[in-house]
C-alpha cells in the first residue's frame, strides 16, 4: 500500500517536476511568473489526443511508434505556442511595471483555455489508445507501462536539460542572461534569442508531460492546465524558484506529498495540499530549498 | 545568432507571424480555418505596419479632464437616470443593473488593495464568498435578518482580509499574488467539501430577501434601490478615505515602499488596513449577492470570478474609483448586449487583457 502510493506519487511528481522546470527557467531569466505555462501543458495533452487519433486512424505506424511521433509533433506545435506567447504577451512589456506582464499572462491563460474549449468542446476527451497492461509486478506493487514511461522519460529530460544548461554554449548564455541581462548583452549575447530559447525549451517539456499524462489518465479536459500549472509552480517555489535542481526535487516531493496525503489524510482535499504547502513555504522560507535570499535593492 | 538579411525585413516577419499562427491553429481547427487565420494575421500586420505607430486618439485621453470639469453636473444626471431606471425598465434590465451594482462594489473594494496600494490580490472571490456565506448561514441557521447581518458580514469579511494579510504581507509582488490565489482556491475547496455546514456543491437555498418595516423587498425593482443606495454610500466613503491620510499613505506605498517608509509611513500597518478595508466591501457585495439570488453555491466564487473583478478594476484604470465602477458596468453589460457572442466572452476577455496591457496599461480613465 505505502509502496504503491510512493510509485504513484513518483509518477505524479515527475510530471510536476518537468512542468516546474519551465516556470523556474523563465523566472530565472525574466523574474516573471509565466502564468500561462500550465496552458501549454494542456495544449500538449490535447495535441496528444488529436495527433494520436490521426496516427492510429491513418495507420502510419504501430501504437508505440505512433506515441513517439505524437510526442515529437506535439512538442513541435507547443514550441511554437511558447515562442508566440513570449512575443505577443511578454516581449512588449519587458520594461513595464511588474503587474503588467502578470496580468497579460493571465489574459493569455484565459484565452488559451477558451480557445481549446471552443474548438474541442467542454467535455472530457478520451485518449484514443489504451496502454493499460501492467508492466511490472513486484509482490503486491504494480506499475503500468505508462508509469514506467513517465518516470523514465522525465528522468531523461531532466538529465539532458541539466547537461544542456551546464555544458553547451547556449546553456552558458542562458546562465549569463539570468545573472545580468545588460552585462550579457555587452559580452555579445543575443538576449532576445536566449529568452525565446528558454520559452521554447519550457514549452517542449510541458508538451511531453501533457502527452504522457493524457496517455496515463486517458482523459483530458480544458481546465487541467490551470491546476497543473499551480501545482508545478508550487513545486518550483518549494525547490527554490530559479534553481533547476530545485524544481526537479520540488516536483517529486510535492507529488509524493500529494499522493500520500490523498491516501492517508483526505482525498477530497487532495488539491488543497499543494496550496497549503505553497503558502507555508512562502511564509516560512520563501527562497525554497535551493534558492538564494535576494535582498531588496533601492 | 544573426538572422540573414532577407529574414529581417518587415514582409518576411509578417509572413512568418502569419505562418506561425496558421500552423498553430491547424491541428485544432483544420486546414480551412488555418488559411483564413493566415490571411487575417497577414492583413492586420500589414495594415499596422503601413499606418505606423498605433496611438490612442487624443480626444480619448482628454475624457478624464472633461469629466473632472463638469463633475457635479454629470454625477447628478447619472444619479437621476439610475434612480428612474426601475420605473421604466423590465425585470431583465433591472437584474443586469443590479449585478452591475454588486460588481461595482466589489471592484471599488478590490481597487483599494490593487489600485491604491499596489498589492495584487488574485483571490478576491474568497472574500466575496465569505460575505455571501456569512449571510446565508446566519439567515438560514439562526434566522437573523438582512440589516442585522450587514455589519456582521462586512466586519467578519474584513477580519478575514486582515488575517490573510498578516502573514501574506511579508511577501511582495508576484508571490503575494500567488498566495492570495492559493487562499481563494482553499476557500472554494472548503466550501465545496464541508457538507455538514455548507451543503457542498449543492449550496444553500432559501435565503431571505431584506425587509423594511416588515415589507419584503424581494421584488427586484425595490431591491435595486438598496443595491444602488449602498453603492452610493460606499463610493462616498471610499472617496473620503482615498483623500485622507490613509489614501495618501497607500499611494505612497504603491509608488515606492522604501521611500514611503523613510518618510515615516508605517507601511505594514497601512497595507494591513488596505486589505481589511478592501475586503469589507467584498463582504457587503457578497451579502447583496446572496440576498438577491436567495441561493449561494461555491460555483459562484471561482478563480475566474476573481479574474473578472480584477479585469474590471484594470479596464477602468488602476487606482481610479470611478474607473472601477465604469469597468464593472462595462464588463457586466457588454456580454448581455452581445448575446450571440456569449460563447466567446471569456476568449475576448483574455485577449482584451493582453491588448490592454500593451496599448493602454493605465485603463480607460487612468492617467499615465
Amino acid at each position: 500500500m505505502l509502496l504503491q502510493q510512493l510509485i504513484n506519487g513518483l509518477t505524479l511528481g515527475s510530471v510536476y517536476a518537468i512542468i516546474a522546470l519551465g516556470y523556474t527557467m523563465v523566472y530565472g531569466i525574466l523574474e516573471l511568473i509565466n502564468f500561462a505555462h500550465g496552458e501549454v501543458y494542456m495544449l500538449g495533452a490535447y495535441l496528444g489526443i488529436i495527433l494520436m487519433g490521426f496516427f492510429t486512424a491513418t495507420g502510419v505506424a504501430g501504437p508505440g511508434m505512433s506515441l513517439a511521433l505524437t510526442v515529437v509533433f506535439s512538442a513541435m506545435f507547443c514550441a511554437m505556442y511558447g515562442f508566440a506567447m513570449e512575443k505577443v504577451a511578454y516581449k512588449p512589456l519587458r520594461n513595464a511595471p511588474r503587474l503588467s506582464p502578470l496580468i497579460s499572462a493571465i489574459g493569455i491563460s484565459i484565452f488559451l483555455q477558451n480557445f481549446v474549449m471552443l474548438t474541442q468542446g467542454a467535455t472530457d476527451k478520451v485518449f484514443p489508445y489504451q496502454f493499460g497492461e501492467t508492466a511490472l509486478i513486484i509482490s503486491d506493487v504494480r506499475m503500468t507501462a505508462t508509469q514506467v514511461l513517465i518516470i523514465a522519460v522525465s528522468m531523461l529530460m531532466m538529465i539532458s536539460l541539466r547537461l544542456f544548461v551546464s555544458r553547451t554554449r547556449i546553456g552558458k548564455a542562458m546562465r549569463a542572461t539570468s545573472q545580468d541581462k545588460t552585462m550579457a548583452t555587452l559580452v555579445g549575447i543575443d538576449v532576445d534569442m536566449i529568452i525565446s530559447v528558454t520559452f521554447v525549451i519550457g514549452a517542449v517539456m510541458a508538451a511531453i508531460a501533457g502527452v504522457m499524462v493524457a496517455a496515463y489518465y486517458g482523459l483530458v479536459n480544458y481546465t487541467i492546465g490551470y491546476i497543473a500549472g499551480i501545482k508545478a509552480f508550487t513545486a518550483a517555489v518549494l525547490g527554490g524558484i530559479g534553481s533547476i535542481r530545485g524544481a526537479m526535487l520540488g516536483g517529486i516531493v510535492l507529488g509524493l506529498m500529494e499522493s500520500l496525503g490523498a491516501a492517508y489524510i483526505s482525498s477530497e482535499y487532495k488539491d488543497a495540499i499543494a496550496f497549503v504547502v505553497l503558502i507555508l513555504i512562502l511564509l516560512v522560507k520563501p527562497a525554497g530549498i535551493f534558492g538564494r535570499d535576494i535582498p531588496e535593492k533601492v | 545568432m544573426i538572422l540573414p538579411a532577407y529574414l529581417n525585413t518587415k514582409i518576411a516577419k509578417t509572413v512568418i507571424a502569419a505562418l506561425l499562427g496558421a500552423i498553430m491553429l491547424l491541428p485544432f481547427k483544420g486546414v480551412l480555418s488555418s488559411l483564413i487565420l493566415f490571411a487575417a494575421i497577414a492583413s492586420v500586420l500589414t495594415v499596422i505596419s503601413l499606418s505606423g505607430k498605433i496611438r490612442v486618439p487624443s480626444a480619448f485621453s482628454t475624457i478624464p479632464a472633461v469629466i473632472k470639469r463638469n463633475k457635479t453636473c454629470i454625477a447628478l444626471s447619472l444619479a437621476g437616470i439610475l434612480a428612474a431606471c426601475p420605473l421604466v425598465l423590465n425585470n431583465y434590465f433591472i437584474d443586469v443593473l443590479i449585478m452591475a451594482g454588486i460588481y461595482s462594489i466589489l471592484a471599488i473594494g478590490l481597487n483599494v488593495i490593487v489600485g491604491f496600494t499596489g498589492l495584487l490580490n488574485l483571490g478576491f472571490a474568497a472574500f466575496y464568498a465569505c460575505g455571501a456565506y456569512t449571510y446565508a448561514l446566519l439567515n438560514t441557521k439562526i434566522g437573523l435578518g438582512f440589516w442585522v447581518c450587514l455589519p456582521v458580514s462586512a466586519l467578519l469579511t474584513s477580519c478575514a482580509g486582515f488575517l490573510l494579510a498578516v502573514p501574506a504581507l511579508r511577501l511582495r509582488g508576484d508571490y503575494l499574488a500567488i498566495v492570495t490565489l492559493g487562499f481563494g482556491e482553499i476557500t472554494r475547496l472548503i466550501l465545496n467539501n464541508w457538507d455538514s455546514l455548507t451543503h457542498g456543491p449543492n449550496g444553500i437555498t432559501g435565503i431571505e430577501a431584506p425587509t423594511i418595516a416588515g415589507i419584503s423587498l424581494r421584488d427586484l425593482h425595490y431591491y435595486y434601490y438598496i443595491v444602488f443606495g449602498i453603492l452610493a454610500v460606499s463610493l462616498l466613503i471610499i472617496r473620503r478615505v482615498e483623500m485622507s491620510r490613509f489614501g495618501r499613505a497607500w499611494k505612497a506605498i504603491k509608488e515606492n515602499e522604501i521611500a514611503a517608509s523613510t518618510i515615516g509611513i508605517n507601511t505594514t500597518k497601512y497595507k494591513l488596513f488596505a486589505f481589511a478595508f478592501g475586503s469589507f466591501w467584498a463582504g457587503i457585495a457578497g451579502m447583496l449577492f446572496a440576498a438577491k439570488m436567495q441561493f449561494v453555491s461555491p460555483e459562484s466564487f471561482t478563480f475566474m470570478e476573481s479574474v473578472l473583478i480584477l479585469s474590471m478594476v484594470i479596464l477602468g484604470g488602476l487606482g481610479n474609483t470611478y474607473g472601477a465602477v465604469l469597468g464593472a458596468f462595462l464588463l457586466v453589460m457588454l456580454p448581455e448586449a452581445l448575446r450571440e457572442m456569449q460563447l466567446y466572452r471569456m476568449l475576448i476577455l483574455g485577449m482584451g487583457l493582453v491588448l490592454l496591457m500593451r496599448f493602454r496599461p493605465q485603463g480607460l480613465l487612468g492617467v499615465k
